[in-house]
């Protein structure tokens, strides 16, 4: 199984109404390895993340994940991926606890009370998991958010501005956490803007501009 | 394990119920709609008691359509809110399951309110449940359930639109229609008595709709909200 | 008063004929227009000729040519415009849930358009078709509108198709859109027969069957004539409409076929 890419883009675009916003991506992602994607806002970033987490589809090519081909294998995929969007995909109504407890269930994850609680604390929410997420500041979401990831244990983790609207002592933490991830053998997608901190975290390279591949580096 | 069909829908099912249950002041402000709609018809339509009380059913169900407005745009709006609907599709959970789960609870809601605005119906227009409460209790159910299977699908569709409050109602009312004939011609029939025995045909209506627009949104709601 | 050509047993039953080979030859266009790309280019424009043409004609065969009606007077020539053009609302409803379907299994940006262009047509011929039934309702059961289930239903309808085509209006990625309205195009379609029995049920009133066995067949000539003509019409509108949405859809859409270039030109 890890002789199979992660990754595996081959040729790949996705259209939203006039513009391209992916052209002709080609790239390959071996498991366990770290990439870094960077870019300029609107560069692509996102909608390549948004395809490999299969939320959406490419318009042409083939994109696999996991060996599996996106359209046709989602369910068995998102089993084994995890997004962390600049949307926090919390319900707001919920607290903390009651907002990873749903996914838990989805999941079918057994005995999740400890889980819950560890992360809570390992994120530093512990002390707020029985407040409704409308109540969050926004590193708070994104600590929720990333605990919201980390329950999943995903073989693939794609992070989207993991770092975005963090205090410099949540950047740490955040490093600390995706530092983790990698050596449990997580295979890792980071979107950052924040250079420094991403090369220290990642073995690869990928520069968007465009929608296109301008430089790679494996 | 993930779980099944059945156990996932029972888990949105649970997450939406439970998320109306923390939101409960919104909850008490839609009965107080529904309450103030049928005031609204008393007034529009003058003090002609006898007049009203003929029309008892058709504004017991049009306060529960309007209401049910409301419920249905809030069960998306919810999942809109933080792009939850993806979280929920990645988690993974089915299509259909969350189809389900949300239409189920949409109908629990409208049930709900309907258990509450009957009484004051009952009250304010003059009205006694001449065929008994079984009939009833099925057409409250059968009505909620007729609003619930359509208006999931629509509410899906309008709260990713523009304009999504004024083009819920625009979509969804005139589908309804067939089934809203259904559950206040029933209705009526309950209050009023029912010595021609036509209830059951109308029952029978409700139904089908009822089986019509479960299938419906049981095949199509994947295409609605998975994007490819 | 008949005209001198058409005034003899003879003459007329040769007349009779003459709608049937117009509807054959509005069918051999269509076909070859479905069937033959070179035939695109001058199919329609056959079609148009005729439509133009068979409705030029069209107001002396229903009010001149064709004999009052036992019952009903002069009234009943304004069916002449109204059955045909509910028929092609029926058509264009149809048409548009087959595009819904195909669309949603081969995600084909053409079918979208057929779809969008079939329901428009149909929303115009429909709501044509509804206002002549009410006018012909005025002094057959004099009131503009009753609540028969006919015209109910197709009333009703008309406003389920107008909400169709304003979602459409309402969401700017092609993609969502032709899928969201796939699916309501399907719901629609599947609405109508329960829309009819629920209304007929919920209120019926004595409805002026036409019955064909008691028409007369000069009657029936030119309704078959005039429903030839609303074809040509139909067909034509639908397929320009199509192709003004598939114009739309390349200046919206870079087209889903055509792909960006590999490498950018410098």
């Amino acid at each position: 199984m890890s002789d199979v890419p992660a990754i595996e883009i081959n040729d790949v675009s996705k259209r939203f109404g006039p513009r391209w916003a992916v052209s002709r991506l080609t790239y390959s992602l071996p498991q366990g390895r770290s990439l870094l994607l960077t870019g300029h806002n609107g560069s692509g970033k996102t909608t390549l993340l948004r395809m490999i987490s299969t939320a959406s589809f490419p318009t042409a090519g083939v994109l696999k994940v996991l060996g599996q081909e996106t359209r046709e294998y989602r369910e068995e995929i998102r089993r084994d991926v995890a997004l962390l969007s600049h949307a926090s995909f919390l319900y707001e109504d919920l607290t903390a606890e009651q907002n990873l407890f749903v996914l838990a269930r989805l999941i079918g994850l057994a005995d999740a009370k400890p889980r819950i609680d560890a992360l809570l604390d390992r994120v530093g929410l512990k002390k707020r998991s029985d407040s409704p997420a409308r109540q969050f500041s926004a590193g708070m979401r994104k600590r929720l958010a990333i605990a919201r990831l980390l329950l999943k244990a995903p073989k693939l983790a794609l992070l989207d501005e993991p770092f975005g609207e963090l205090d410099p002592a949540g950047i740490l933490q955040m490093e600390e956490l995706i530092r983790e991830l990698a050596q449990k053998g997580t295979t890792i997608v980071l979107a950052t803007h924040l250079i420094e901190q991403g090369l220290s975290l990642t073995q690869a390279r990928l520069h968007l501009e465009n929608g296109r591949l301008t430089e790679a580096k494996a | 394990m993930s779980p099944g069909l059945v156990h996932s829908l029972l888990i949105v099912l649970r997450k939406d119920l439970l998320i109306e249950w923390r939101t409960r002041a919104r909850l008490n402000a839609l009965v107080f709609f529904a309450l103030a709609t049928l005031l609204m018809f008393s007034f529009a339509l003058g003090p002609d008691t006898a007049l009203l009380r003929k029309n008892a059913a058709g504004y017991l169900w049009l306060g529960i359509l309007f209401a049910s407005v409301l419920s249905l745009g809030e069960s998306f709006r919810i999942e809109t809110e933080n792009m939850s609907l993806d979280g929920l599709r990645l988690a993974p959970t089915n299509a259909r399951a969350i189809f389900l789960g949300k239409a189920v609870g949409n109908t629990v809601m409208l049930f709900m309110l309907s258990m509450v605005v009957t009484p004051v119906t009952i009250a304010l227009f003059d009205v006694t449940i001449t065929e008994g409460w079984r009939p009833f209790l099925q057409i409250l159910i059968l009505g909620c359930a007729a609003i619930s299977a359509p208006g999931t699908i629509y509410a899906a569709i309008a709260s990713n639109a523009r304009a999504r409050d004024v083009l819920l109602p625009l979509l969804l009312f005139p589908v309804l229609i067939p089934g809203l004939l259904g559950a206040v011609k029933g209705t009526q029939l309950i209050l009023e008595g029912d010595p021609m025995h036509q209830l059951g045909s109308w029952l029978g209506l409700l139904a089908s709709f009822n089986v019509l627009y479960w299938s419906l949104g049981f095949a199509l709601f994947p295409k609605v909200i998975e994007d490819d | 008063m008949r005209h001198w050509l058409l005034s003899y047993g003879s003459d007329t039953r040769l007349m009779l004929w003459v709608p049937w080979v117009l509807l054959a030859l509005a069918f051999a266009l269509i076909l070859s227009h479905l069937i033959d790309q070179k035939a695109r280019a001058w199919a329609w424009k056959g079609l148009l000729a005729m439509a133009v043409v068979m409705l030029g004609v069209l107001p002396y065969l229903a009010l001149v040519w064709s004999p009052p009606e036992k019952y009903q007077g002069d009234v009943y020539r304004i069916f002449y415009a109204h059955v045909p053009q509910i028929w092609m609302a029926m058509l264009g409803a149809t048409l548009n849930f087959g595009a819904s379907l195909a669309f949603l299994l081969k995600r084909s940006f053409k079918t979208d358009s057929i779809a969008e262009a079939s329901a428009e047509v149909g929303l115009y011929f429909g709501t044509v078709g509804v206002v002549l039934g009410s006018i012909w309702a005025k002094p057959t059961w004099g009131t503009w509108w009753t609540w028969d289930p006919r015209l109910t239903s197709a009333a009703v309808m008309l406003i389920v198709y107008a909400g169709y085509l304003t979602m459409r209006r309402f969401v700017e990625d092609p993609e969502k859109r032709a899928t969201w309205s796939s699916v309501m195009g399907i719901i629609a379609y599947v609405d109508i027969p329960v829309m009819f029995l629920a209304v007929r049920w919920w209120r019926s009133i004595h409805q002026v069957q036409s019955n064909p066995s008691t028409v007369d067949s000069t009657m029936s000539m030119v309704l078959l004539w005039s429903t030839t003509a609303f074809l040509c019409l139909f067909v034509v509108l639908v397929y320009q409409r199509y192709l003004l949405a598939e114009d739309v859809k390349k200046r919206e859409v870079a087209l889903p076929d055509a792909l960006p270039p590999k490498e950018l030109a410098t």
